[in-house]
């Protein structure tokens, strides 16, 4: 998608100044998202231009994609039915002034949490995804690790942290590595595969889905760290609306707390009849949760029912069951040794 | 009071229509003013409730994000405000060049279209009619993929003459290289040689001066020669070689750059040739049939006679012209240049301060517009036909 980028500015600050510039209402503290979201019937939220696996339409032009089933979960959760969500694609530039600015609802984007972000008016709720930071490389260029760049050009996308790691990697040892930047994610893998880079730099997550979906023999290429630091890809809501956040940060949860309770798609009907109180607590037998949070009772039922619990979506988007066949490794629960830690829905 | 009295019901009239007119405008003055405090009051207000801060400290902070080619030095951890400068340089740079050889190509293209020759002309009619009908940002697409797609790759580089490379890495080309004394002395001497140069092959053009430049072109050689047995200058050129995955060494000239260039100046050319072409043609028949009968040539009379008279018609038009152009070298990052544009998009995705940077944006092309106006504005004021 090659939009005339004088247009997408127009259009990107023409959106920024109307919203900031909108009649102030001094209502916007807590739960006028939700206020709005449930008004128009639909929740919006920033996609990727198009990353198969996290966030991109199908040949139906349904959307799918871990991020993607990220958002429909919070629109069972809220509205009832994880299809009442709308998708907008954002390049790295564009998506934090479109959270900022009330574009979007939720920005579940392969968006790594960083400080600066964070203190721009947003808030990130609870990471979805660990990456790190990786190169995609023909195997033909003999390297395995970012020693092997030397004086190397790599293609990347503006406006993305990883720019930054790049430089650091390229400076500490002295690497000479020569960035080749686009504004959209589509020119920035077109180059690359061009030739026009000798490698690729994001996050490892879109590199697995870019060498599965795009590259001619995906065994041509090869996958490898830029660093040992892990990034946590997170989405992110508007800074002023902690109902809002908590209800996005929950949403995530279910899906977790799910697994960890072995609540899956196919069993949440049955479990509904579970003595375990946790259970009962959880799928809303046992009332609570969803009045604390200003929802139904049955709205984490909802969410396992239509969505799935998070090994079911992993797999389904990104792992064993998708193209991109990605490892779960630091995506595993808590107790299996990963990093996603379920938290006590009581 | 007195003319008002005696001059009658039309007088009164008349100054009733001079009132209303200046309480319509205080009125549309307050309505203008009060429109403005209440934009800046709510966008104060939104801003602080989505806790976005305002100002124009994030300049002095490091931005962490990389340009890819700039003409002034950067590095990562430069601060924002220098990443900008380092921007507009690059922006500046891509402006010149634009204006520089589009004017240059525009002029050959309008002689082409004027050319009795048919071929001649129906080639330089058919490439403006392509230029001018398809957007600019689907030629600079077309250029670029042009340059990736259509070059060899680096290890299969097309290598036309010794020391020069083409493949989809860019062109490169031997650079100068000057080793021995510091680097002031090299600088001096540098100029010194290009001086040199340039006074000889002016000395061709300008048979009227060709002495006293030649004179000044063997001095400067004199003295350049004098430096060079003195203090041990080696003068040669360095060729890029290949070494692991890329060239080392030498003048790149990234693909980035090249379609960029190539782009716009193909597109900026097709306008600057139309312009000077209907500049031409407004000069009268009976100009040429003077200058012929006067015995001058043809180059001759379109050199000493026409060209005077249709600058100034072609003046007003080329600086709206190279105003475009400097405006359109915004569309660099779709085939991925760096511009002063690219650094506000990433200087907001990085912090946030979007109206901050797009004030920025629009203060910086509306500077360089008025001052680019304002020399043109000179020029022609040059070339304007003396007031009588």
């Amino acid at each position: 998608m090659t939009r005339p980028r004088r247009l997408r500015w127009a259009a990107l600050t023409l959106t920024a100044a109307l919203a900031a510039c909108s009649p102030h209402h001094a209502s916007t503290g807590g739960g006028a998202t939700l206020a709005a979201v449930r008004r128009q019937g639909y929740i919006t939220c920033g996609a990727s231009q198009g990353t198969v696996g996290f966030g991109a339409p199908d040949k139906n032009g349904y959307w799918r994609g871990l991020d993607v089933d990220t958002c429909r979960a919070v629109a069972a959760a809220v509205l009832g039915d994880k299809n009442k969500a709308r998708f907008l694609p954002l390049s790295g530039d564009q998506r934090l002034v479109a959270l900022q600015t009330g574009q979007v609802d939720l920005l579940p984007r392969t968006f790594t949490w960083t400080l600066t972000r964070d203190a721009s008016g947003i808030n990130f709720t609870i990471p979805n995804y660990y990456d790190y930071v990786g190169f995609l490389a023909p195997k033909s260029l003999g390297a395995s690790s970012p020693k092997g760049l030397k004086d190397a050009s790599v293609c990347l996308q503006s406006g993305e942290s990883t720019a930054a790691v790049l430089e650091r990697i390229s400076e500490t040892d002295h690497l000479h590595i020569r960035p080749v930047i686009f504004d959209n994610v589509q020119a920035t893998r077109a180059a690359f595969f061009a030739g026009r880079c000798d490698a690729l730099v994001t996050d490892a997550s879109a590199l697995a889905s870019v060498r599965a979906t795009l590259a001619k023999n995906p065994s041509d290429y090869v996958i490898f760290p830029a660093t040992d630091e892990v990034e946590a890809l997170t989405p992110a809501v508007r800074q002023g609306d902690d109902q809002w956040f908590d209800i996005v940060k929950w949403s995530f949860e279910a899906m977790l707390t799910a697994e960890e309770l072995g609540i899956t798609q196919a069993n949440v009907d049955e479990m509904r009849n579970s003595k375990d109180p946790r259970v009962r607590r959880f799928l809303g037998v046992d009332p609570g949760n969803g009045k604390a949070l200003g929802l139904d009772e049955a709205w984490a039922y909802r969410i396992i029912k239509q969505v799935g619990n998070y090994g079911e979506v992993f797999d389904r988007d990104v792992g064993k069951d998708s193209p991109l066949k990605i490892d779960r490794g630091l995506n595993r629960l808590q107790r299996d040794g990963g990093l996603m830690v379920p938290l006590p829905f009581e | 009071m007195n003319t008002r009295r005696t001059g009658g019901p039309a007088a009164l009239r008349w100054s009733r229509a001079k009132w209303r007119n200046a309480l319509l405008q205080v009125l549309i003055l307050a309505a203008a003013i009060a429109g403005a405090l209440w934009l800046a009051r709510n966008t104060a207000a939104n801003l602080d409730e989505r806790g976005i801060a305002v100002g124009w400290g994030f300049l002095s902070r490091p931005g962490y994000f990389p340009i890819s080619q700039s003409v002034l030095p950067y590095s990562a951890s430069d601060t924002i405000g220098w990443a900008f400068a380092v921007g507009l340089a690059n922006t500046l740079l891509m402006s010149v060049l634009i204006v520089v050889l589009s004017t240059v190509l525009g002029f050959a293209l309008a002689l082409a279209r004027r050319s009795s020759k048919v071929l001649v002309a129906g080639l330089a009619a058919a490439v403006v009619d392509v230029l001018r009908n398809t957007p600019v940002i689907v030629q600079l697409l077309f250029w670029y993929s042009l340059v990736t797609l259509g070059l060899p790759d680096i290890h299969r580089a097309l290598h036309p003459i010794a020391g020069v490379f083409l493949s989809n890495r860019g062109v490169y080309l031997p650079a100068l290289k000057i080793d021995g004394p510091a680097v002031p002395v090299r600088l001096v001497w540098l100029g010194l040689a290009a001086g040199a140069l340039l006074a000889g092959s002016a000395s061709i053009l300008r048979p009227g001066r060709r002495r006293i430049l030649l004179y000044a072109a063997a001095l400067a050689w004199a003295i350049a020669a004098l430096i060079w047995a003195t203090v041990g200058l080696s003068v040669g050129l360095r060729p890029p070689r290949l070494e692991h995955v890329n060239f080392i060494g030498g003048l790149q000239l990234s693909p980035e750059f090249a379609a960029m260039a190539l782009g716009l100046v193909l597109y900026s050319s097709v306008y600057v040739g139309e312009i000077i072409r209907g500049g031409i043609e407004a000069v009268p028949k009976g100009q040429w049939e003077a200058g012929l009968s006067l015995g001058l040539t043809r180059s001759q009379t379109l050199r000493l006679l026409i060209l005077p008279q249709a600058f100034r018609t072609i003046i007003p038009p080329l600086t709206s012209q190279y105003i475009n152009v400097v405006k359109n070298t915004t569309l660099a990052l779709v085939v991925g240049y760096p511009d002063i544009s690219f650094v506000a998009a990433s200087a907001i995705s990085e912090t946030g301060q979007a109206v901050e940077c797009v004030v920025i944006l629009m203060a910086v092309f509306l500077l360089i517009s008025l001052l680019a106006a304002a020399g043109m504005n000179t020029l022609n004021r040059k070339f304007a036909l003396p007031s009588r």
